[in-house]
Formats: C-alpha cells, structure tokens, sequence
C-alpha cells in the first residue's frame, strides 16, 4: 500500500469532523503550516482545528534579521511577524505561547504540558534547532551567549555599545553576519574559526577567501585555524584562551558552532530519530499521525540522493506545505531545491542548492571586493549548487537548472560574455540534443 | 500614513492605510492576497512581486538591479515591476495603486 492511500484513507475516516492538529514550536514552520491549512477554508469551513504550541513567548517572526538590522541599540527594531495577530484570531488558532510540551503520548493521541494534556488527531513536530556550545571549559559563563532567539537577540542588543569589544567563536554565516553587523555598528569584534578557513562545511575556497578579504577590510580581526580552550573570567571581563597561546579579551562571548536538533521530545516518544527526526517524503516521521519539518527533522533528498537536515527557512515553508497537504488529504512529495541567502555589509549572498561533495568548482566573474561573481559546483558533471555574490541572475538561473538536472557546457559557465539566461538556453538546448 | 490600493490576483481592490516601512510589510500586516514576504523583505525570495501602476512608477522608481535580476525569469514581469519589500512606504505615495501579481 502506498503511503499516498494510507493518507487517503485516514482522512477518508476522519472526514466527518473538524481535525484537530497541534503544532510544537512557533517558528516559520509552524506560520506556514497555519497559513497553509487554513489558506484551503477560505471559501468555507476551516478543514483543521489548529493549536500551536511554542516556548518562546511570542507569535512566529522572522528570525534572519536577528543577527542583523535587528541588532542596533540607537534605532531598535521591533520583531517582524510573519503574520499579524489578527490572522490566528480570525482563523480561531488557538495559541498557547510561553508552554513547552514534556511528553507525547502516542497511545492517547495526546501532548502534555504543565500538568495538562491536549488531545491531537495530527500532530506536526517544528521544535527546531539549538545552538551548540563547544565543550570548553567557561562556555558556560553567563556573558557567553548564543544569538537565535528573540530573547538572546534582545540581551546581545542591549550589550551592544561602541566602546565595547566582542569575541565570536566561529565564523560561519552567524558569526559573520553578527560580526558585520557589529562592525557597522563600530563595534570591535574578533572573530575566531577552528577550521583553516571561514564557511568552510558551505562554500569553496575561493568563496571564503572572498568573505575573509571582505571581513578584514570593515575591519574585524579574523583568525582562523584557532582552538579556543577556555573562556576565563578576570577582572570582570572575559579572556578567551587559544591553543596557540594568544588570548583575546572581551566584554561578552557570542558563539556561532552550528546548531543540533530539537529531538528530544521525538525521541521519548520512540520515533525514528537520527541527526533529526527522521520522516519520510511526505514528512511524515515512523508514527503515521505525527509529522515533523523544518531544522528538527531529517528527510531524504531526491535531488541530492542523501539523507538531509537543512537548516534554513524555505526549507521550513516548503516542508510545511508538504505536511499540509498531507493533512488535507492531497499527499505531494516534498522536492523543492533548497535555497539560502545570507546579507553582510553591501554583499547579498545567494545559495541554490547544497554543494556538499562537490569535486569540481567552476568561479563565473571575478572572486575580488566589489566585484560580483558566482561559484559554480558540480559532482561527475552533475551541477550541485551556486553561490551568488551580488548576482542575482546567476541564482535565479541556478534555481532553474539543478531541479531539473541540467547542466550548461562548463566553458560557458566561466564566460561572462554569456549571460546567466544564456546560459540557461544552452542547458536546455544540451539536455534536449 | 500613506494610503495603498492593492488589486489582488483575484481582481479585488484592498485600500490599507500603514505605518509600515515598505509596500511588502503592509500587505502581510493586512494580509492582502498574494503577498507572501518569505524571505522577511530582502529581495530574496521574490514573493511579493507587484506591478507599479504606469501613472505612479515615476514617484516609486524602478527596480534595482537586485529586483530585477529576480525577476529577469518570471514570465509576469514588466517594466513596472517591483518587489513590494524594496518599495519604501514614504508620504509621498499616498494614494499609490498597485497590482498584485500572486503566485
């Protein structure tokens, strides 16, 4: 039987009533799911009865801007909502903010909380990713923060002076976003990387030789192929100790190691759990009536062949329409590309697709400052992923040819006297020759 | 407090007064059909891509070479188009009228 008629069947039983879904987390999986099954009543009743259940005491927001335009104490920004109160209240959402579930009960169908449980027909897992903190000894110290939530975002701000100095440990993109933007700021910051270079688990060589010229010249001090191995406080501030011996000083520690899983919860309940909670194409996780999305979960990739933790907001939209449609009973198998940007100083940068194992990086323009260029990747001449500096029409290209598996001829690639949508036309042409 | 007419793909005309920064944020805070603003509005996600009706694309400018390198593969852009979160909401498009495009 496949999984399309199991999902058939299931609402085919519960059509009768109103559905109840309860959602756990309040991040942009959890927005886009309401808005996906709620945006299927439109014309009539609302299909599902949806609670959501978050431990941040606030409705979704977007998170990006956090570790950016948010961050300045002079002007301070409010939270950006994905959607306005007034959409969950018209929709009759039920939120249940500040509450962190404890236990499912896949028995009873039922999430507990404080002592009260609530009842689910469907229940979606969005409980996202953690910050990690290296062990070393003094991460733990109070002025040691991590920047992913509102409420760290609004501490680090309140931080934020020109006369102060900062220390990030580890540069890849929040680091280096949080380092730029102490750096317009007029912040002093030292940014401080374990690997030989920055972004090294995402881009190539010559991408992070880009953003380490870039980030040098607004004037942070970088150092990578550093093992920090203490944070000690003396005298009120903080010295992080390195294994080379320097020591840098600062006011507070902000750390960007990259993130794990929120899997705990799915793991009690004895799910497949595995680097996230592991579903199948339809989100859907080993318990048929709990479905899970967004940085807690762990899927098979059909374009990459690989099993995938993404960690980025379209792929918490696009697996939340996927769980969505699933819940309405129109099942569609989750196959979007994945796609990032990242915003430091004047420079946009713009992924398609995920470049790990490439073999081969093909650099289209001039990889210097104040220049756009875009790196091209490509495994046995299949076309993996772009990077995009300032060029936006090389990513939008990007996005048309690896969903669909074509490739343009790699000395057109490097020729920048063919435009991007040129160089779509030659691929399509290649693929249909 | 700038005054918008937003017609929607389905041809409904939705009038939204707002003190938000940019044509994008309005729209999602009065949930106007067809803007979705995914990306938060830094021109990467191109949803909420809108025609500049051809008597107010003086007064808003057109696209930067962002929006328009965004836009360069959509079969709905015209010279009018705009992503609605590069579009600053100043008190000089008052009465500014655009045209949805949706998805």
């Amino acid at each position: 039987m496949s999984a399309e008629t199991t999902i058939a069947e299931q609402n085919a039983e519960q059509n009768a009533e109103q559905k109840k879904c309860v959602i756990v987390g309040s991040g942009h999986s959890a927005a886009q799911l309401c808005v996906s099954l709620t945006h299927a009543g439109r014309s009539g009743k609302i299909p599902v009865e949806i609670t959501v259940i978050g431990d941040e005491p606030h409705a979704p927001y977007h998170r990006p801007p956090l570790s950016k335009t948010y961050l300045n104490p002079a002007a301070p920004e409010p939270l950006q909502f994905i959607r306005p109160e007034n959409f969950y209240r018209e929709n009759s959402i039920e939120m249940r903010l500040g509450k962190r579930v404890e236990s499912i009960d896949r028995q009873a169908k039922q999430v507990c909380l404080g002592g009260e449980t609530i009842p689910y027909d469907v229940l979606a897992l969005a409980t996202g990713s953690t910050h990690r903190r290296p062990p070393i000894p003094g991460i733990d110290h109070p002025d040691v923060l991590t920047l992913q939530t509102a409420a760290q975002a609004d501490v680090i701000r309140d931080r934020i002076r020109s006369d102060r100095c900062v220390v990030v440990i580890g540069a890849g993109f929040i680091g280096l976003e949080f380092a730029a933007s102490l750096r317009k700021l007029g912040v002093r910051v030292a940014v401080l990387e374990r690997m030989e270079r920055v972004l090294s688990r995402v881009t190539s060589l010559d991408v992070s030789r880009f953003f380490e010229a870039m980030h040098r010249h607004h004037g942070v001090e970088l150092h990578t192929s550093v093992n920090v191995t203490a944070v000690d406080e003396v005298e009120g501030r903080l010295v992080v100790r390195t294994e080379n011996g320097s020591d840098f000083t600062a006011d507070f520690v902000v750390v960007g190691a990259g993130a794990a899983p929120n899997d705990q919860l799915a793991r009690q309940a004895g799910l497949d759990v595995d680097n996230g909670v592991r579903v199948n194409e339809y989100n859907q996780t080993s318990d048929p009536d709990i479905y899970a999305m967004g940085d807690c979960c762990n899927q098979f990739h059909p374009i990459y062949s690989a099993q995938l933790r993404i960690e980025s907001v379209q792929n918490a939209l696009d697996q939340a329409k996927t769980v969505a449609a699933s819940i309405l009973g129109k099942p569609v198998k989750q196959n979007t590309m994945p796609w990032f940007w990242s915003d430091q100083y004047d420079v946009k940068l713009q992924i398609a697709g995920v470049s790990t194992g490439f073999d081969q990086c093909l650099i289209r323009g001039s990889a210097k400052l104040g220049e756009s260029f875009s790196a091209w990747y490509l495994k046995q001449g299949r076309l993996l992923a772009v990077d995009a500096i300032n060029d936006a029409r090389a990513y939008a290209v990007a996005g048309k040819l690896i969903p669909t598996g074509m490739c343009p001829r790699l000395e057109l690639i490097t020729d920048t006297n063919i435009t991007p949508k040129e160089l779509l036309q030659s691929a399509k042409e290649e693929s249909n020759a | 407090m700038p005054k918008v007419t937003y017609v929607t793909p389905s041809g409904d005309e939705v009038v939204v007064n707002s003190d938000e920064p940019n044509l994008m944020q309005a729209a999602v805070t009065n949930q106007v059909e067809g803007i979705l603003g995914d990306c938060g509005g830094v021109a990467s996600c191109a949803t909420c891509h809108v025609h500049i009706d051809p008597q107010w694309i003086d007064k808003v400018g057109p696209a930067t070479d962002i929006e328009q390198g965004m836009l360069e593969l959509e079969d709905n852009a015209t010279d009018n188009s705009r992503l609605g979160c590069q579009v600053k909401l100043t008190p000089e498009l008052d009465g500014l009228v655009v045209r949805v495009v949706g998805q």
